[in-house]
């Protein structure tokens, strides 16, 4: 990450292609979302969400020449982010699972 | 110019904790915004259908319009790290600069939404006024709206005021390719921005568009 | 020429020390404002425990017996113990053992004082307007649409406190990574820079959730913007979930770092390289994750889901495990060493002892069917004071103890220090044993007024509170005093190994003359019998 031609390396070309990619993505998921396909829909909005944020860590972030480290970070972010929303939605999505203790 | 800070051994080592701070500062705001997130998730696993219906009130063209106007911004601050990598001024100047008036063309649009929701009375809290069934949990959906894109959009006022610190910085030709780190971490910084958006466009403004 | 060459006499003036970017002043800074709002907490339980010496609430009625309690938790959780060990011997400590000039953002680190100067200015003002009822969880709906108190004031305090804590991870987490000596690997690092970069993870991690959560609450309650506001569909379970994703990591923000420094003691005053060092370190880690798994059971009676308990149940348990290691590996390293009872030895002894009962007795809390017994009992509060108190306050004691001669140049009086830790002990055991009794026998918590017949064990427990009490002045006072009579410690006064004791102490402002290089483990104690 310290080398000077990888911090200098990425032609204009590159981003205006990743430029591109995001909006025709941002354009996806409004079509996506027009349709009624049920859970689907969270899962195919959730999934373009985050096709265009890695594109924009790799590319837009320089992930890409970072070193492992800073993947190990941005890593641990999400997945830290993941325990939070996981076990945090356990409790409302098994609530009525048990029926309520009869006194 | 070019020597390092009095702790540090040399402007590797300096480069490399920039860069490592910022990316531990942006974990930690991936949990600060994820705290928002889980609540919403949260409750839109509870309130599936009062939340589909009252993210409606949400005119999705003017969030898609936005979007395009942050991933522009993105991309110019983009090239302004690039331009400061290489150590071109001018283009630094002109970059920071677009990126920072897409910025405030995205608050302004922003601000105006706010207005007309004013307008409406569907602001929690001040005058809010929704009759129905579902009324008090549209509350609860606009509550979250306004708490989710007023915390990102008080991120892109502090981000624009930084940008514009750069700008002046690059005009006084502050920046080397050698040294540029607050150039890199303020880009780090807006793409983080812009990812918040790019979740937070999807799940309110297109809940409910079938 | 004549001013000696260290970091305390390098600069006399008041600007020279508000204004200083070197990580053993911004330590000192630190000390002085938290032994502040220790002592601040302190006077608070004093007098609630001089209302509960007998049953009818008769010396405070029970809103102010609340802003009590509120006020002793708010200042004695994110006023002290979660900057004590990291903010003030981390700072002083970190860059030193890994052979640094200092941290890694030095600014950043006086920005962080500031903070925490101006998140607890806020606090103490809502303190002084009269305080705020909410418990130190400020649980919604209470907090929100029952208390008149000054909830947004305080929450803010805190709120900004959390950034302090936050900008604190962070510069040690890079400061670990980037810092580091020549040859100094990671496993050669001390386990006290283990402990520390391990909490430090979890500050970052856990602490932004802590302050979107509050910010929540201040929309709630002083916009009207109803997150967990039950009229509207809201859940206040989904506080209680925000709140613990952070609050229960930071218990660990709590005691992490006092392992640390009591595994440094331990191995120093044994004469003996510590035993299963990796295990040690690797543990930290373990804990400052597993950590985040637990946090639904502070909920098990609140409403939440039986298989959510079940499951915050289970996973509870499996933090006892890096913690027994911790212990076991703490005895494994005193048995057969040349133990010698100096005082922070007897600070971290006490510290093993104390933090193992409220370790298991967190077992028993962590079981579902007997915490529907002892919930909101006096045995959870006398299960968090072994860890809290009895755990990292004798671990801060202890590194206090271990690392003054070095921050400050100066050796204490051993007799005064033995008794001190002496008194503290039994102090500290007689004010909080009598709670797990009371808790079993079921005295709930929080309230001001009891029935007759917990009177004695109360009245054992505040004239502990008592001792206890008298216990911490000693130190304050023969501490301040050996800076004026004491004798001066050079540079190593315990023969222990670290980076740190290689340089005089005071430290001189850079640390060290010339960057150390490491060629050993930590911990080479009596390298030369060992097996």
């Amino acid at each position: 990450m310290t080398t000077p031609h990888v911090r200098k390396g990425t032609p204009p070309k590159v981003y205006v292609s990743v430029y591109a990619v995001l909006l025709a993505l941002t354009g996806l998921t409004v079509a996506a979302a027009r349709f009624d396909l049920g859970r689907f829909n969270l899962a195919i909005a959730l999934a373009i969400a985050g096709t265009k944020a890695l594109a924009v860590i790799v590319y837009f972030m320089h992930a890409r020449s970072a070193g492992r480290l800073i993947w190990l970070f941005a890593g641990a972010g999400f997945f830290w982010l993941a325990i939070l929303i996981t076990l945090s939605l356990y409790d409302p999505l098994t609530r009525g699972w048990l029926p309520p203790p009869e006194w | 110019m070019t020597t390092p800070a009095h702790h540090f051994e040399d402007l590797g080592q300096q480069r490399e904790a920039a860069a490592l701070g910022m990316w531990v500062f942006l974990v930690t705001e991936i949990l600060f915004f994820g705290g928002l997130f889980a609540a919403f998730a949260f409750y839109r696993s509870t309130h599936y259908d009062a939340f589909a219906r009252a993210a409606n009130l949400l005119d999705w063209r003017v969030g898609a319009g936005n979007t395009a106007v942050l991933i522009t911004s993105s991309l110019m601050m983009a090239l302004a790290v690039r331009a400061a990598r290489l150590g071109r001024r001018r283009d630094l100047q002109l970059f920071l600069a677009a990126t920072s008036l897409l910025g405030a063309l995205f608050v302004a649009v922003k601000f105006w939404e706010y207005a007309h929701k004013a307008a409406e009375h569907l602001v929690p809290g001040f005058d809010f006024a929704v009759e129905g069934p579902w009324a008090q949990e549209t509350r609860l959906f606009l509550g979250f709206y306004f708490v989710m894109t007023g915390v990102h959009a008080l991120h892109m006022v502090i981000g624009i005021c930084v940008l514009v610190t750069l700008w002046e910085m690059a005009r006084r030709g502050v920046f080397s390719p050698e040294r540029h780190a607050l150039v890199e971490n303020a880009g780090l910084y807006w793409h983080f921005v812009d990812i918040v958006w790019i979740f937070l466009f999807p799940m309110l403004y297109l809940m409910g568009a079938h | 020429m004549n001013r000696p060459d260290d970091y305390l006499n390098a600069d006399y003036s008041v600007s020279s020390w508000l204004l200083t970017t070197d990580h053993k002043r911004i330590a000192i800074l630190y000390l002085l404002s938290i032994t502040l709002f220790f002592f601040v907490g302190g006077a608070a339980a004093v007098l609630f425990r001089l209302e509960l010496m007998t049953p009818p609430g008769d010396l405070v009625g029970p809103e102010t017996y609340n802003k009590l309690f509120t006020m002793h938790g708010v200042v004695m959780v994110f006023l002290f113990l979660i900057p004590s060990i990291p903010a003030v011997l981390g700072n002083f400590l970190l860059p030193m053992m890994i052979g640094a000039r200092d941290l890694a953002f030095p600014k950043l680190n006086l920005l962080s004082w500031y903070l925490f100067i101006l998140g607890s200015a806020v606090a103490t003002t809502a303190i002084l307007m009269g305080g705020l009822d909410t418990g130190w969880t400020f649980y919604t709906p209470y907090s929100t649409m029952f208390a008149h108190t000054n909830v947004v004031t305080g929450v803010l305090g805190v709120f900004i406190v959390g950034f302090s804590s936050i900008l604190t991870g962070l510069n040690f987490i890079v400061t670990t990574h980037k810092m580091r000596a020549p040859g100094l690997t990671w496993f050669r690092l001390p386990l006290f820079v283990w402990a520390l970069y391990a909490t430090s993870l979890i500050q970052v991690l856990a602490t932004p959730v802590l302050g979107i959560t509050l910010l929540l609450l201040v929309a709630e309650r002083g916009l009207g913007i109803g997150i967990f506001d039950p009229a509207i569909g809201g859940d206040p379970l989904l506080f209680q979930h925000l709140f613990w994703f952070y609050s229960h990591p930071a218990v660990y923000i709590m005691i992490l770092p006092g392992m640390g420094v009591v595994s440094e003691i331990i191995t120093c005053f044994s004469r003996k390289r510590i035993f299963g060092y990796p295990f040690i370190a690797f543990s930290s880690l373990a804990i400052a994750a597993l950590g985040f798994l637990v946090w639904g059971h502070h909920m098990f009676v609140s409403g939440q889901s039986a298989y959510a308990g079940m499951v915050f149940s289970i996973l509870s348990f499996l933090v006892a495990i890096p913690s027994a290691i911790k212990v076991f590996n703490w005895t494994a390293t005193l048995y057969r060493g040349s133990i010698s009872w100096q005082t922070p030895m007897l600070y971290a002894l006490g510290f093993i002892g104390l933090f193992t009962l409220g370790g298991m007795t967190g077992l028993v809390l962590a079981t579902l069917a007997v915490d529907i017994h002892v919930h909101d009992t006096y045995f959870v509060v006398a299960h968090f004071h072994y860890i809290m108190v009895g755990g990292m306050v004798m671990a801060y004691l202890g590194g206090i103890h271990f690392w003054w001669p070095k921050m400050t140049g100066k050796l204490y009086s051993e007799w005064w220090g033995r008794v001190s830790a002496a008194v503290i002990f039994i102090g500290f055991n007689l004010t909080f044993f009598p709670q797990f009794v009371l808790g079993y026998l079921g005295m709930p918590r929080r309230y001001h007024a009891y029935p007759d017949e917990f009177q004695v064990l109360n009245v054992l427990s505040t004239a502990g509170a008592s001792i206890l009490g008298a216990g911490y002045l000693l130190p304050f006072v023969y501490l301040l005093l050996s800076l004026k009579y004491g004798r001066d410690a050079g540079r190593n006064p315990w023969q222990a190994t670290g980076l740190e004791w290689r340089t005089p102490s005071p430290p001189p402002t850079e640390n060290f003359a010339r960057v150390p290089e490491v060629r050993e483990e930590a911990y080479a104690y009596g390298a030369e019998e060992a097996p």
